[in-house]
């Protein structure tokens, strides 16, 4: 099943507010081996000039890949998920996010083209504050393998 | 903090590099920090099932993981402002031993107006490229 060419330039619906916290950013920084203090220790961040520990460059993924969802759930989008790779990821920060950041996602579909008997699907994510402050852009290739 | 001296970086400057060592219990630490719960990741019996040779990393973790040595040289985390990778290989996660990932990196150009300097990350697994086109931009301004 090739995805459904019309959702391109559809945008999906913003997640729930997540507030980042110096817990989550912890324990994200720990499982990519993320040694830098300045994840984990207020004083260090404050130095810095952070108001709290800051997240890891990709630790965006998390609020991002909840707005995917949205796209990949989408039953006139027709994604197999069973059969979906993922191809490539890009973030660009345009602050670090920080502890006490409350945020949205919302995901648009960039563009959707068949290639070998494959879909890939480009994806676009903003990440933003409640308050409507845009922290972090990130992009996404999904490749939905074909039948063959 | 340590931040390298723009004014001293040329193109094609090696950066240190890293090996890092991957085993089921990263994948489920990574799974649960991240919450991409995909079975592909931990199990065996459903890895298997869907063609794949075994467990394998999450493209996220080789990913978060091969930045650290960015975010080393550059002094702060904070200062990666752009980083873009394509996944061109599974990395698969032996259960008795895990795997090791290779990680290096070498100045690609320099944004002498801003400041930006973006390094060409390279990943790889006994020799086999697991990232490509995994570029990193630093902030040094």
């Amino acid at each position: 099943m090739a995805v459904n060419p019309k959702v391109e330039g559809r945008t999906y619906p913003a997640t729930k507010p997540y507030v980042v916290s110096r817990a989550k950013i912890a324990e994200f920084a720990r499982a990519v081996g993320a040694t830098d203090p300045v994840h984990l220790d207020p004083a260090v961040a404050r130095e810095r000039g952070y108001s709290d520990v800051i997240a890891p460059p990709t630790f965006a993924v998390l609020v991002a890949q909840q707005a995917e969802a949205h796209v990949m759930t989408d039953p006139e989008a027709g994604i197999d998920y069973s059969r979906l790779v993922h191809g490539e990821e890009g973030f660009v920060h345009h602050r670090p996010l920080v502890a006490g950041d409350e945020v949205t996602a919302h995901t648009t579909v960039v563009r959707v083209r068949a290639a070998g008997g494959h879909s890939m699907v480009n994806l676009r994510t903003e990440v933003d504050t409640v308050d409507g402050e845009n922290v972090t852009t990130t992009t996404s290739v999904v490749v939905i393998r074909g039948d063959s | 903090m340590g931040a390298p001296d723009f004014d001293q970086l040329s193109v094609g400057d090696q950066i240190p590099g890293a090996t890092v060592h991957v085993e089921r219990a990263t994948m489920v630490r990574y799974a649960g920090a991240s919450l991409d719960f995909n079975p592909i990741h931990y199990d065996d019996r459903f890895a298997t099932s869907v063609g794949l040779p075994d467990v394998i990393a999450h493209g996220m973790w080789t990913m978060g993981s091969a930045i650290q040595i960015v975010v080393d040289w550059a002094g702060d985390a904070g200062r990666v402002v752009e980083y873009t990778v394509r996944f061109s290989a599974p990395v698969p996660v032996p259960y008795d031993s895990g795997t090791d990932v290779a990680v290096a990196g070498r100045v690609k150009s320099l944004d002498e107006e801003r400041r930006r300097v973006v390094i060409d990350i390279t990943a790889s697994v006994g020799g086999a490229k697991v990232l490509s086109r995994a570029l990193a931009t630093v902030d040094l301004g």
